[in-house]
């Protein structure tokens, strides 16, 4: 069996020299740094924003019971029940067991990453209900079968050519290189299904302490039609989610949108309150919200990296990540991709197993500066190898270091490595780059620099 | 022990270590009266942080417009209401309306009225089919937004959850007063408006239904209207 950091490391030379993938990754995000960069300058004081948004996320993340608790008490007076899931299965078996107990057949799902998380969609198949994802880029990697490449661009990493290739086959549909006719071909597709659908599942960006409600923001209104069609709602929310109250929004929402995809404001910004009420016309009978913790609270408990739970998955720090644009999301092997992945990842799912995540980073700090709530993702990466280490000493890696320490510590045997060295250097010539190459990692792809013909010491005696 | 226990105690238990405060990595953790006093003055700049709006009606109705321009929505401005129901009129003809969806609100309906053209309300329990097959819905909203050129709606300002969503193209009548200057005064609106009695439906509507999930080559009309129209007198 491969171990993730085989497969990640795998993947990596795989997709790191594929030219098209390059091509596709700088095209889309080379426009996204043009628009996101206008809407920054848009605001009258971004920084200042950001502090005024990392510091709600702190207030809510700090506060979370009590949130939490007012979050409930308000959404469930309006007749919203609300699920409390400890972990995955237990979120997958109440999701299923409300649609059993309905005896809905299919659902119409609208994105979300938290349901990735738990592997939802498996499950409900297994328990035999039909799920079409709505999102377009969500329907086309479901009908690729296989999981979103980004939080959100899931289907970022192909081309028209490529999902027409894919609607042909799948849904018969007549070959076409336009995006628009494209889009056309899933918007006729999906109509049928958010009318026929037994019950709608979403997620949420955010949920309002206050006021009781969730919040989702998207685009091609999918989301809107799966919270008005079906009969029954359900929507997955990470414990994480909160905001402490309804104003906030007004900084939050233009910030998702100005991070997430260079927008002044997402196309639907919609709040959910609770299910049809009396007196309204439309909307689910009844509106389930399920609160997933998921080893969200072992997160909560390293108060080092805690503001690792502000992230409302915006996606700027995967955007602007050298590794991400040059292994691409898949490579990551986690539905988290990018340093926000990297960093959360190890929690939610073992340490020992991810942290070399924590090393597919160049510590450039790129994306700790592009997020709108002031994670510090790349000192976290350093936090977490520091963590790995601490748990499971590499005692080769302190061997190594305890020579080094040795030879700089001692000039004599300085002087006598140096020797070895350049005696050893041009016979290393002869191999470097080979199999037989110890230094393989570093020299099939670079040089080693060549040692100096003298020594600082040396130079500095001699100089005149 | 519930789960909802459970997953309290473990938020309680791990809160009970202090977190360095944002920015501020090695200092001491905030104290909570600090905290509160710093929101509320928060509370109170968003506006100066946001993108800048006018003071003046005209200032905003020209951001307003500029806004809905670059979000490819068509935004009218009447001078009287009585412009509204040939302007209406001439829409429907042009775009060949057969079937129309609005609700009995007080200026969509006697809009509707004029357009001698079947009309499904979607007040009261209504077949999803039928609305399906209306060529546009019509309906009425809480508030203009200028500083995004969105529209704000609810379940009750607007016939519902779908009556704005569903047929492909979506008109709204709005008036002058309605003219807000940015969220902040949207999110303020919808708490002085409704509050505690809240729609279950709220949605800042910002431009038609569009996508960029192919190529992030921009599409309208990805699931929801093609078209948004909003007129104003």
């Amino acid at each position: 069996m491969t171990t993730p950091a085989a497969q990640f490391t795998d993947q990596a030379n795989r997709v790191s020299r594929d030219l098209r993938h390059r091509r596709l990754i700088q095209t889309a995000l080379g426009k996204y740094e043009i628009v996101r960069d206008q809407r920054k300058a848009a605001f009258q004081d971004w920084s200042a924003a950001r502090q005024a948004a990392a510091e709600t996320k702190y207030d809510a993340v700090n506060h979370l019971d009590k949130y939490l608790e007012e979050f409930v008490s308000k959404i469930e007076a309006r007749g919203t029940k609300v699920h409390w899931a400890g972990n995955a299965s237990s979120a997958r078996e109440i999701i299923t067991g409300i649609l059993r107990q309905r005896n809905a057949r299919s659902v119409i799902k609208s994105k979300t990453m938290t349901a990735e998380e738990i592997h939802l969609t498996e499950a409900l198949e297994s328990a035999g209900v039909k799920v079409v994802e709505s999102d377009l880029g969500e329907f086309i990697v479901q009908l690729r079968r296989e999981p979103p490449y980004h939080l959100v661009f899931p289907a970022m990493h192909l081309t028209r050519g490529e999902i027409s290739d894919l609607f042909t086959r799948e849904l018969h549909s007549a070959a076409t290189d336009s995006p628009e006719e494209l889009t056309m071909i899933a918007r006729r597709e999906l109509r049928k299904q958010y009318l026929a659908a037994d019950a709608g599942i979403t997620g949420a960006n955010f949920a309002v302490a206050e006021t009781g409600m969730i919040a989702i923001t998207e685009n091609e209104g999918n989301a809107r039609l799966t919270a008005a069609m079906p009969r029954l709602m359900i929507s997955l929310v990470g414990i994480e989610k909160i905001l402490p109250r309804l104003e906030d929004l007004a900084l939050f929402l233009p910030m998702l949108a100005t991070t997430g995809a260079g927008q002044t404001l997402t196309g639907y910004n919609s709040l959910y309150g609770g299910p049809r009420q009396p007196g309204e016309s439309d909307g689910p009978e009844e509106f389930h919200v399920v609160l997933l913790d998921n080893r969200r609270t072992e997160l909560l408990a390293d108060a080092e990296q805690r503001d690792a739970l502000h992230c409302i998955r915006c996606g700027a720090c995967l955007n602007v990540c050298p590794i991400f644009r040059n292994v691409g999301g898949h490579t990551y092997g986690t539905t988290y991709s990018g340093p926000i992945g990297s960093v959360i990842t190890p929690h939610l799912r073992g340490l020992q197993d991810w942290k070399h995540l924590s090393s597919a980073s160049s510590l450039c700090g790129a994306c700790t500066e592009a997020c709108p709530v002031k994670i510090d993702l790349h000192h976290h990466l350093l936090q977490n190898r520091r963590n790995a280490a601490a748990q499971k000493p590499r005692r080769l890696e302190r061997l190594g270091w305890k020579i080094f320490g040795a030879i700089v510590n001692h000039p004599w045997l300085y002087a006598l490595a140096r020797l070895f060295v350049r005696v050893t250097e041009p016979l290393h010539a002869l191999f470097a780059g080979s199999r037989l190459d110890f230094v393989r990692g570093w020299t099939q792809s670079r040089d080693l620099p060549p040692v100096a013909r003298q020594s600082f010491k040396n130079w500095w005696r001699h100089r005149s | 022990m519930s789960d909802r226990e459970k997953i309290l105690g473990r938020i309680r238990e791990a809160l009970a270590v202090p977190a360095p405060r944002p920015g501020h990595a090695t200092t001491t953790p905030a104290d909570p009266a600090d905290l509160s006093r710093r929101s509320i003055r928060a509370k109170a700049e968003a506006r100066c942080w946001l993108p800048a709006v006018g003071e003046s009606f005209n200032e905003q109705i020209a951001l307003f417009r500029a806004n809905a321009a670059d979000l490819r929505a068509d935004f009218h401005l009447l001078n009287s209401r009585d412009e509204l129901a040939p302007r209406l009129r001439q829409l429907a003809q042009t775009e060949g309306w057969q079937r129309v969806a609005s609700h009995r609100g007080e200026h969509t309906q006697p809009a509707c009225n004029t357009l001698n053209l079947p009309v499904l309300f979607t007040d009261q329990s209504y077949d999803p089919l039928a609305l399906e097959a209306c060529d546009v819905g019509i309906t009425g909203c809480d508030a203009l937004i200028a500083q995004t050129g969105s529209v704000l709606v609810t379940s009750r300002s607007a016939g519902g959850r779908a009556a704005s969503v569903l047929p492909p193209h979506h008109v709204v009548i709005a008036r002058r007063e309605q003219l807000l200057p940015d969220l902040p005064a949207a999110f303020d609106l919808v708490k002085r408006k409704y509050q505690p009695d809240y729609p279950s439906f709220i949605s800042l509507i910002t431009g038609p239904s569009r996508t960029g999930d192919i190529e992030r080559i921009l599409v309208l009309g990805a699931h929801g209207p093609k078209k948004l129209t909003v007129f104003c007198f």
